[in-house]
């Protein structure tokens, strides 16, 4: 597991974004784009990806995508 | 109460899922109405909460019905019945590309194999008598209602719907009617697992033209009109118990 392959995998549940836009540090709630959906999209990319059951408090108290990867790095031990 | 049409009284009525939730609270208010009651669900330290809170005499037996061993032992020590609630269930919130075969299956096993098995062994068996009722429970999900997320649980109840108007046709034969309920979001253990947030959930509650999510014994009271002779003209019939929702 690595940041950026989770920026990529992340990147991959929005549709209209530019990938080239997403960081490390980008914060992803003040995308236009973000959604409830784009949410439960990230939720199950998370399960898929890595394994590992995210909740969504988990989404709404990260700030930047490495919030979030933070949480599912401590998640997976 | 004399000549009340909605009396369970003297019926004896299988309540499956009867550990938490919808089931459980069907479970009570089937006892209050005068039901002997039989309870089924995986937790035996919850079942038996249901079986305290019911006050009434009530048989229970673990069951996990999606083991073939345990539905063996239901049936086998069911008595007649006069009717079925078949509440066991689950749910999950999940964008339609991440609905593999697996998870589908997962659903399925749950929402769909396991009660149409039940129900078609009970009829086999003869366990469910003439001019019995049995409920499925359903949803508004797969049928009234599309929102995202949902397309894995609402196809599994869809087609918990569909075979529930098949079985209305065939089982007519002997009297048997069969319908479902079809609710909205209800209050219970199964919307608190986090992927909605609780803030989402009392938002999302908002949408509901009669202002609020649905409780159990919103759903228990139109088993119970299902169940008893009130409804005895009615056969293939998903209720739609949702505050409005899907209008």
């Amino acid at each position: 597991m690595n940041i950026q392959e989770f920026i990529e995998n992340f990147a991959a549940q929005f549709d209209d974004t530019d990938v080239a836009d997403f960081t490390a540090e980008t914060k992803f709630k003040q995308l236009d784009e973000w959604s409830s959906l784009t949410a439960l999209s990230v939720i199950a990319m998370v399960d898929d990806e890595y394994d590992v059951i995210i909740k969504g408090n988990d989404i709404i108290n990260s700030e930047t995508i490495q919030d979030l990867y933070d949480v599912v790095v401590k998640l997976h031990g | 109460m004399e000549n009340n049409p909605f009396s369970l009284d003297g019926k004896t009525i299988l309540v499956t899922g009867a550990s938490s939730g919808i089931g459980q609270t069907t479970a009570i208010s089937c006892a209050k109405m005068g039901a002997n009651v039989v309870i089924t669900g995986r937790d035996q330290g919850r079942l038996q909460t249901t079986a305290d809170l019911s006050g009434n005499a009530v048989t229970q037996i673990v069951a996990d019905l999606t083991v073939q061993a345990d539905m063996e032992n239901l049936l086998a020590a069911l008595p007649p019945l006069d009717g079925a609630v078949l509440c066991a269930g689950n749910s999950t919130t999940l964008p339609l590309q991440f609905g593999s075969r697996e998870k589908f299956d997962e659903m399925f096993d749950v929402n769909f194999f396991a009660p149409v098995e039940l129900l078609r062994l009970m009829y086999k068996k003869k366990i469910l008598q003439k001019g019995s009722s049995v409920v499925l429970l359903a949803s508004i999900g797969g049928t009234h209602s599309f929102m995202p997320g949902n397309g894995v649980y609402g196809a599994s109840k869809a087609a918990l719907n569909s075979v529930m108007k098949y079985a209305a046709r065939e089982y007519a034969s002997r009297k048997i009617r069969v319908n479902s309920i079809c609710p909205g979001m209800v209050d219970t253990p199964l919307i608190h697992r986090g992927t909605i947030t609780e803030e989402q959930l009392a938002e999302d509650a908002k949408r509901y033209p009669l202002g609020r999510y649905g409780k159990p014994e919103d759903i228990a009271n139109g088993a119970i009109y299902l169940l008893s002779d009130a409804s005895s003209w009615l056969t293939g019939h998903d209720l739609v118990i949702d505050g409005g929702f899907s209008i």
